[in-house]
Formats: structure tokens, C-alpha cells, sequence
């Protein structure tokens, strides 16, 4: 399903003159990157492409990237998911990381799922941390788009649903105070 | 409750005055508003417009390949030497097919993600109604009024979107690779005539001459206007040749100042934009009443019945979506 024309929670704000408000266009976007040295980036691209199909806006930043230069993309691009693929071993390093640098920027409402070779066993550890997903392989592009949709913060106005105004959207809990 | 549409909500005037401070996160926000069209944008880009028209738009265009992205990235650094602060717009297509686009320009442009005077946002074409350039503008006014001194607009140099992309610019740049033979060609009739700085990347390559020939002997058929359009040579995965090209970006500006060219530019491009403007809400009222008697189900299947001609039927979508209606 394509994002392209869903209406959003946004197109009933009233307003004093509708007449003149264009249309609304939001789409889900996502950014996915490579942390750490792994010099492999087969999976990142083909989740790239996959969520690329599934109508969403995928920023890719390549290989060997910083938790600084990731969330700092994320930041920019002002996304709302980050999508992590790593194959390395060294997540349980560069994860809290990258979750303590969103928390330091009030971005804690940007969706986190990782996707590489990450034991099963370290899995709840990651996600009690804060990481929403990992999907390791086998799993389907159908799976992590699904997952991305339903649990990205513009989901319930993505999805039509009247959660709020637009107004919650721009000003999502805590980056008031930034 | 009905709020004037340029009336900000607390929160959003927050927003704003972050944004004007410089702050990045309110930056990106403010972007997503005006990108996504998004009913508070037009109280946004109304606070923000008094602000705007500051900031050199500097146009980056050419082939897939040619190197537009590193080339940008040079610039950048060139353009912080120089202490000024610089805005990136890189646009990559959308798929028509599903609305999903892959948005790779940063990957060239890493190095400066320290430097909090340079902020990279990449945008897909989307391929929506009120066209690209409408929706570059507004990116570029959110960027403008924040601060930014130069804003760097990239896109590939093909179809008229891009074409009006690159128009809308104070400068642009047209980057061309040796050795990419008929590719020229198809660039010619749009591009090359709206170039204001003729750029060959990758000019360690065989080949150079030729094309360096080939493109003088183009513009040499071109209508003679003041500013002489110059052709440079960089190699900008290795740096080379950057500080000669932002000097005659630099200098490009100068001219449009003092010719008075500036001011037509402007006007120009506003006018481009009211245009698309128009249009754009004239098909949004239209779409808005498809189904309603007289509308645009209505008249396609009066044509399909040859009842009507087109003109016709344009002139009474046009006439329903009048004013005080929609």
C-alpha cells in the first residue's frame, strides 16, 4: 500500500480559509544506516530498496558511520524512523550510543529497529534499551514495512485516525523544551 | 475553533523563533511543515517570508554520474572557508511506481556533519501538484530565513521539473563528464541554456578537450547576453579546481547585483511561482469536486461522447472552481 494520497489528520484542521490550503502530502521517512566497521552493506541496501517499494522516503548514508554522524543525519533529514544494519558484533556498543545521542537531542520519539547478525539471546536486552525491532535474517520486507507503518510517530495521522491535530505532530512531547 | 491560517499556535511561533535562531532540529521541522504542505505551512512561510532573500541559491545540475553530489561536497567546505554558512537541498527522484523514493546524495556529503553551519536536507520529487521547483522554493525560503548564506540546490539535470529547479536559482551550474559521448544531446535544449557556469568534473579524464570544444561551440550558438558564460574544469573527488569555481559563483552574484539582473531573476522565478501556484489550486479545486454535478467524472464522460470538446470542458472545470467555490 502506498502512502502516496492517504489523507491526514492535518486536512481537517479547520481553518479560516480552506479554500486556500493545499494539499497535504506526509510520507513516512526513513533513514537507514551502517554503524561501525563492517565493510558489508548487501541488507542495508536491500531493506533500502524495500521499504523504497513499499512508498516510503529511504535516506541511505553508506558504510562506516559514526553514532554522531547518524543521529546527526536523522536530525537534519528529520525522520521518522532509523533503521540499523549490523553485522559486526559490536551493537551492544554502538546501540546505547546512538539511543543516548537521540535522547541528548529530545529525539527519543524517532522509531529505532535493527536488522543484521544479532544473537537471539541479546535481543530483549535491545529492546528493553529502547530499540522497537530486531529483525534478523529471514525476515521479510513486508514484516519490517508493516512494523515501520503501524509504529512510527505520524502513524495514527498516516493512518487517517484523529489522534490529535497536526499540532501534536510538530511539538511531540518533550522537544518543547529544546 | 477556527484559527486564521496565518495566525501561529504558541508552540508553532516557538518553533519558529528557534528556527530564525538557528537552531537545526527546529530547522528540520519547519522544513517537514513546508515539504509535506501541511495546513500550519502557510502561516510558517508567512512569519518566515520577510526574512528571506538573503541567502545566494545556487543551482547544481547534470547527468546521473557526473559528480553533482561530491561536487557539492567540495563546495561546501570552499563555501566554510570563506565563513559562510550553507544549506543543501539534494533532490532524487520518487518512484512513480509506489511513492517510495531512495535518497543517497549525503553519502557524498558525510564530512561535514560536525559543522553546524552546514545543514544537508534531501527531498524527493514526489511528483505532486503544485510541481518540484514550488516546493524547492518554500524548502529554500525555510533555509533562507534561518540563516543560511548559501544554499545549494542539487538535482538531476533532466525533465522540465528540474529544469525549473535549476531556473529558480541566482546561479546555476551545469556539470558535465568527459566522455559520456550523445549524453550531451539530450541535456542541450533544456539545460545548457539556462547555465550560468558551465562546469567538467572529472576532468583528469580522456576527453576533456573535446568537450570543452563541443560546449563552447554550443554556447557560441547561443543568444549573446552580458554575463559570458565561463567553462571551468575540477576533479572534485580530489579537490581540484574548487576555490577557481566558488570564486566565479561568487562572481556570477556580483554581476547579477550590479547589472540589475538580480531583480529581473526575482521577479522572474516569483512569477514562475505565482503561476504554479494558481494552477496548482485550480486543479486542487477540481479534484476537490470530481464527483459533484458538473465536475470532472461529469465532463470526461461528455467527452468520451464527443458532446464537448476540451477547451469546453477546461472552461467550465474552470468556471465551477471560480472563486468562493471549491
Amino acid at each position: 500500500m502506498s502512502q502516496q494520497s492517504t489523507p491526514t489528520a492535518a486536512d481537517q484542521q479547520p481553518t479560516a480559509n480552506p479554500q486556500a490550503t493545499p494539499a497535504a502530502d506526509r510520507r513516512i521517512r526513513v533513514l537507514i544506516a551502517k554503524p561501525g566497521l563492517d565493510g558489508h552493506d548487501r541488507g542495508a541496501k536491500v531493506v533500502t530498496r524495500g521499504l523504497r517499494d513499499a512508498g516510503m522516503e529511504v535516506i541511505y548514508t553508506g558504510l562506516h558511520q559514526t553514532p554522531e554522524m547518524i543521529v546527526e543525519a536523522a536530525l537534519q533529514e528529520d525522520v521518522d524512523a532509523i533503521g540499523l544494519s549490523i553485522l559486526s558484533g559490536a551493537h551492544n556498543v554502538l546501540f546505547p550510543r546512538i539511543l543516548k545521542l537521540l535522547k541528548d537531542n529530545n529525539m527519543e520519539d524517532v522509531l529505532i529497529f535493527a536488522g543484521g547478525i544479532i544473537p537471539p539471546e541479546e535481543e530483549p536486552k535491545l529492546l528493553e534499551m529502547g530499540i522497537g525491532a530486531v529483525f534478523g535474517p529471514g525476515t521479510t520486507i513486508e514484516q519490517t514495512a508493516t512494523f515501520v507503518r503501524q509504529n512510527v510517530r505520524s502513524a495514527g495521522s498516516l493512518a487517517g485516525g484523529q489522534t490529535g491535530s497536526s499540532e501534536s505532530w510538530v511539538e511531540p512531547g518533550p522537544d518543547k523544551e529544546l | 475553533m477556527a484559527v486564521s491560517r496565518y495566525e501561529l499556535s504558541p508552540s508553532l511561533a516557538d518553533l519558529v523563533q528557534r528556527g530564525l535562531a538557528g537552531e537545526r532540529r527546529a530547522i528540520a521541522r519547519l522544513i517537514t511543515l513546508v515539504e509535506n504542505r501541511l495546513p500550519e505551512a502557510a502561516a510558517v512561510l508567512h512569519q518566515l517570508t520577510p526574512r528571506t532573500g538573503r541567502a545566494h541559491v545556487i543551482g547544481i545540475t547534470g547527468a546521473p554520474g557526473s559528480g553533482k553530489s561530491t561536487l557539492t561536497n567540495e563546495l561546501i567546505k570552499e563555501f566554510r572557508r570563506r565563513e559562510r554558512s550553507v544549506g543543501v537541498v539534494a533532490v532524487d527522484p520518487t518512484s512513480t511506481l509506489t511513492g517510495g523514493a531512495v535518497l543517497g546524495d549525503r553519502i557524498r556529503m558525510l564530512e561535514n556533519y560536525q559543522d553546524s553551519g552546514v545543514f544537508i536536507r534531501s527531498m524527493a520529487t514526489r511528483g505532486q501538484l503544485g510541481g518540484l521547483a514550488s516546493m524547492t522554493n518554500d524548502v529554500v525560503r525555510v533555509m533562507d530565513a534561518c540563516g543560511k548564506d548559501v544554499i545549494i540546490v542539487e538535482t538531476v539535470g533532466v525533465g522540465q521539473d528540474e529544469v525549473d529547479v535549476a531556473k529558480a536559482a541566482h546561479s546555476t551550474l551545469l556539470v558535465e563528464v568527459p566522455g559520456m559521448g550523445d549524453d550531451i544531446q539530450a541535456i542541450k535544449a533544456g539545460v545548457l541554456e539556462i547555465a550560468d557556469i558551465l562546469v567538467i568534473n572529472k576532468a583528469d579524464r580522456e576527453g576533456v578537450e573535446r568537450l570543452n570544444l563541443h560546449l563552447q561551440a554550443m554556447l557560441s550558438l547561443a543568444p549573446k547576453k552580458v554575463w559570458r558564460v565561463p567553462i571551468l574544469k575540477t576533479v572534485a573527488a580530489q579537490s581540484q579546481g574548487i576555490a577557481e569555481l566558488a570564486d566565479k559563483v561568487e562572481g556570477h552574484l556580483e554581476y547579477l547585483k550590479s547589472s540589475g539582473e538580480y531583480t529581473q531573476r526575482e521577479r522572474a522565478r516569483l512569477r514562475d511561482e505565482l503561476l504554479s501556484r494558481v494552477r496548482e489550486e485550480i486543479s486542487r479545486r477540481v479534484l476537490a469536486a470530481e464527483f459533484q454535478p458538473g465536475g470532472l467524472a461529469e465532463m470526461l464522460s461528455r467527452l468520451e461522447d464527443r458532446q464537448l470538446d476540451l477547451a469546453q470542458a477546461a472552461l467550465s472545470l474552470l468556471h465551477q472552481a471560480g472563486p468562493g467555490q471549491h
